[in-house]
């Protein structure tokens, strides 16, 4: 198996974007066990419901995190090692199977358009 | 154009995509029965792949090699599980060494697909599963690339219990 694995890059720059931040990495050490509230985790920083909210979607866009709704609060939880490596992984046998299907209509094209 | 859906579970490992071709039945089950079809898809277009067997039964074998743009390549294996023509495939997709074998202690990844008959066309499933990340990222073959073995190993100390505070 080998894959090209075309969204790596971005993929990687969306991780180090969200770490860099020192809030940012705070959330996702406090929401690893259990999750949190992000009304619960504005209090702590001492931020607005909204500046909080900002974070975690950062967090979430690296996959870093997920948010849950429950009830009205939006809860948040870290994505473990093992699921993001997964997601990664997964990705890049999509884009390898995604490549085979265009192949393989490609084949089924040719084949259609020969005589038999 | 006819990748119609995909899916991803990675908390159970598993890929789903879903693919609709204008042809029969017959005609898609031919891609993965004929070696010569079949090595025109399997690799990806930089790492053509070439059967060098294929030995289509249950139980029957599958050996392969994927040439790459650097000259390298990358071999694997398949074992058929079941046969339904033209309805159901189901092996297992393993990693071989330079000398063409399977290698020993790899655990293959377990795949299947499924044609039905969608209109004048034909829908086809495939889904693989697999057994944990080492293997995935095994079989994938292409070494994780620095950046990511990077930035995967400052979550992982980020996330380390040990290093959690309550």
């Amino acid at each position: 198996m080998v894959v090209e694995c075309s969204l790596t890059e971005e993929d990687v720059d969306r991780i180090f974007q969200a770490l860099a931040d020192q809030t940012r990495r705070d959330i996702l050490r406090r929401t690893i066990q259990h999750g949190e509230s992000v009304s619960v985790l504005s209090r702590r920083y001492e931020m607005s419901f909204a500046a909080v909210q900002k974070h975690v979607a950062v967090l979430e866009r690296a996959a870093l995190v997920t948010k849950e709704r429950r009830g009205r609060e939006q809860v948040v939880h870290a994505n473990r090692v093992t699921v993001r490596e997964a997601s990664i992984l997964i990705d890049a046998y999509e884009q390898l199977w995604i490549q085979r299907i265009d192949q393989i209509s490609d084949i089924l094209t040719t084949t259609e358009g020969e005589s038999k | 154009m006819t990748v119609i859906s995909t899916h991803k579970d990675a908390e159970n490992l598993t890929l789903t995509v879903i693919a609709e071709f204008d042809s029969t039945p017959e005609q898609v089950w031919e891609v993965w029965e004929d070696p010569r079809k079949l090595e025109q898809w399997w690799g990806p277009p930089t790492f053509p792949a070439t059967f060098i067997r294929h030995d289509f039964f249950v139980g029957g074998e599958s050996r392969y090699l994927m040439t790459g743009p650097e000259g390298e390549t990358p071999k694997g294996w398949w074992r058929i599980e079941a046969i339904d023509r033209p309805r159901r495939l189901d092996f297992a997709n393993g990693l071989a060494g330079d000398d063409g074998e399977p290698v020993p202690g790899v655990e293959p990844m377990s795949a299947y697909m499924v044609l039905e008959a969608v209109g004048s066309g034909t829908r086809m499933t495939a889904v693989t599963s697999f057994v944990d990340v080492a293997q995935m990222e095994m079989l994938l073959g292409m070494g994780m690339q620095e950046g990511m073995a990077q930035a995967i190993g400052q979550i992982d100390d980020l996330l380390s219990p040990s290093r959690s505070r309550a």
